[in-house]
């Protein structure tokens, strides 16, 4: 994969997964975020953003993402149906030497309109989400939100990963929707390291399983962070352990971090004790991602 | 057969662990994994025999023949999902790929073709006459809304006298949670008491009320904020939904997980609550004189 | 007039399948010539849309009635657009349901559900 960022000092991407939601990425991605100097937060999770909740930010930039639907073109149309039996998720139909476009089962990929034969197919843009930018103390906040029902997340995930380029020089921290599906995969695709987390159950390495195959898959470095430690066995290790999988650091489940979480502070600006723990995180980290980058340049 | 199927918008909440209790408790003949990403429930209901396997057959993917293969460049000029890759040959990304046929279409040569490619596996497991339908979705693949209606579809045929059927929903708001409330007669709602897990079960609550389908909501790990907990319930008393409980944090519950075991085969507080929640939920289900 | 009925088998005495858009088997049922024909809904193993691809379907057989049980969003503008008439089926077979239509027994089909948009049915 060509990647060169990792090379220029501080400019970092970390993408952060878990198999699953409620593990404990937002926490981790916001936090370090909020422990580093200067920063870049994604929030690419586009159906359930939470880490604008955490940071509040302020001067507030939206703007909305569209996606491109077929109209056509009365006048031009002959009938000839070549648009109706090309589309392979049915979102045309032809009644009484009409055309109608069903706007929310196209995939956008343009089919129609490059094959009309009369060029009687229009584009026009339809709203799926938006992307909101702001500020909070140090972080600049980027957050996709995805409207509800919509087919794909993937194109806000792109312009979310497209309009943090322009800053440079500054580490960014990919928040990334829960398991291994497409929205995930287009979240990795140009990070430098991923962060694992894991939580200490069952289910936890289940989960875990799912996203280590996937870094796996995409060849991307990455550790493991596990989350909600508590005293006695902790499966999520053991797999580590098994599978010479590099354990970053271990979060102690923790009752004044969960109200922390649960009241949407973030947990550095409000606890020194916190802010010593992802500090430390923050390190390591980094260390990883210059070991990785001096090694497989 | 009544379906009820257990959402919470946020993951992590304890769907899973809720909807194993309910198997347990209410001897259902049927029940369902919805989560085709990331299949969670078979490793607490400890099934006897291994399941019959299909293979689902998502969106077809293009394919490129190399040896017909011109290099004209016209399949990844117009490819709007940056599925082709040129390495010296040309080449789809099939994680990328949508099945839209462009390519195939577009290439004067014809070396590119749609080919179908499994997307997943349907698994059914038959076990002391219940039977338990789950699937898991291969990585990258979008089709979970389709596989959610497989699975439900290998369920309802395969236990067509059951009763009562205990869905396991799938997280999130998009199309495999769709495709898990259609034929859903009520929705257990479990949401967790925090900023973002309110925020969640606000957004899947408007969801179900656009179906039309009953529901309830319930709090896990309640006493980790008691105040997000009474704004819930408020949230409930001002929408007119039926709120059937709270379920505290109970370290022993997380223990009997981890040895496989639902919170009810143990005596715990965890286990108490999830059984009044049941109570009162599928005396709602149940109730024929709300709609 | 050609009648269209979603059938779970290709007989008469086949039960109304209760999804429109994904029933392996269209009815046609000719009231002139009392004929019957069966007709493989290629919408079934649709990825989505399969409404859509069914209604469409009996518009292009230029059917004249629609019985089924239920129909969602997208399928109902097309059989709408085409001026095709719905009626809700009751529990029992197909020719059940072609009795009952001809005596007037069967209430024209008003509530329409919101569909699934693409992402498959029950």
């Amino acid at each position: 994969m060509p990647g060169f960022t990792a090379m220029e000092k501080n400019s970092m991407k970390i993408a952060v997964l878990s198999g699953k939601g409620g593990t404990g990425k937002t926490l981790v991605s916001v936090n370090l975020a909020s422990a580093a100097e200067e920063s870049v937060y994604l929030d690419c999770d586009v159906e359930e953003p939470n880490g604008h909740l955490f940071f509040k930010p302020e001067n507030l930039w939206e703007e909305e993402i569209s996606v491109k639907i077929p109209a056509v073109h009365e006048k031009q149309c002959s009938g000839c149906r070549v648009c109706v039996d090309l589309c392979k998720f049915n979102a045309l139909a032809y009644i009484k030497n009409r055309l109608v476009v069903f706007d929310e089962v196209c995939h956008s990929c343009g089919g129609c309109i490059l094959l009309c034969p009369e060029k009687a197919m229009n584009e026009k843009e339809k709203i799926i989400g938006k992307i909101q930018k702001g500020v909070s103390g140090q972080v600049t906040v980027y957050t996709g939100m995805m409207n509800t029902g919509e087919a794909s997340g993937v194109p806000i995930i792109k312009k979310l990963l497209n309009d943090s380029r322009k800053a440079k020089g500054i580490t960014a921290f990919i928040d990334c929707p829960p398991g291994s599906a497409c929205t995930v995969m287009e979240s990795i695709r140009d990070a430098d390291y991923c962060i694992l987390i894991a939580e200490p159950t069952l289910f936890g390495v289940h989960n875990l399983n799912m996203v280590y195959e996937l870094v796996k898959l995409f060849r991307k470095p990455y550790g493991v962070v596990l989350n909600k430690c508590q005293e006695g066995e902790n499966p999520a290790e053991r797999f580590c352990e098994e599978k010479g999988i590099r354990i970053l650091g271990r979060i102690p489940f923790d009752n004044e971090l969960g109200a922390l979480n649960s009241n949407a502070k973030i947990a550095v600006r409000e606890s020194e004790k916190y802010r010593t723990v992802f500090l430390s995180l923050l390190e390591t980290v980094k260390k990883e991602v210059r070991h990785e980058a001096a090694v497989n340049p | 057969m009544k379906q009820l199927l257990i959402l919470s918008g946020k993951g992590g909440t304890g769907k899973t662990t809720i909807a194993a209790a309910f198997i347990k408790l209410s001897a259902a003949k049927a029940y369902a994994d919805c989560d085709v990403d990331a299949p969670n429930l078979h490793l607490i209901m400890g099934q006897n025999s291994e399941p019959g396997e299909i293979d689902f057959y998502g969106l077809p993917k293009a394919e490129i023949n190399r040896e017909l293969c011109i290099k004209c460049d016209r399949c990844r000029q117009n490819c709007r999902f940056d599925a082709i890759l040129v390495n010296e040959e040309y080449l789809i990304d099939a994680f990328a790929c949508e099945g839209c046929g462009v390519c195939e279409a577009l290439c004067p040569v014809g070396a590119v073709a749609l080919k179908p490619a499994v997307a997943g596996e349907l698994m059914l497991y038959l076990d002391k006459g219940r039977i338990f339908s789950t699937a898991r979705l291969k990585m990258g693949s979008g089709a979970s809304g389709m596989l959610v209606t497989e699975v439900k579809k290998q369920m309802r045929s395969a236990a067509e006298n059951a009763e009562l059927a205990i869905i396991d929903g799938s997280p999130g708001i998009g199309c495999p949670v769709i495709a898990s409330l259609s034929g859903a007669d009520m929705v257990l709602i479990v949401a967790e008491p925090s900023v973002s897990g309110i925020s969640d079960m606000e957004r899947i609550e408007k969801t179900a009320a656009t179906f039309q389908t009953k529901a309830a909501v319930c709090v896990n790990k309640y006493d980790a904020n008691i105040a997000n907990t009474a704004r819930i319930e408020e949230y409930c008393r001002t929408n007119n939904l039926p709120f059937v409980g709270r379920i505290p944090f109970d370290p022993e519950a997380v223990k009997a997980i981890n040895e496989g075991l639902t919170v009810i085969d143990i005596d715990c507080p965890a286990g108490n609550a999830v059984r009044e929640v049941f109570n009162k939920t599928t005396k709602l289900l149940f109730d024929t004189s709300t709609i | 007039m050609k009648i269209a009925i979603p059938v779970d088998e290709k007989n008469m005495e086949a039960n109304v399948c209760i999804s429109f858009g994904r029933t392996p088997y269209f009815l046609i049922h000719d009231t002139e010539s009392k004929e019957c024909s069966f007709l493989d809904n290629s919408a079934a193993s649709s990825q989505g849309g399969a409404g859509i691809k069914a209604a469409q379907f009996l518009v292009d057989n230029k059917t004249d009635i629609l019985l089924t049980p239920r129909c969602g969003e997208n399928a109902a503008q097309v059989i709408k657009a085409a001026d095709i008439k719905m009626y809700k089926t009751i529990p029992g077979s197909a020719r059940d349901n072609i009795n009952a239509f001809a005596e007037g027994k069967l209430p024209v089909l008003e509530e329409i559900h919101a569909g699934f948009h693409g992402h498959g049915e029950k």
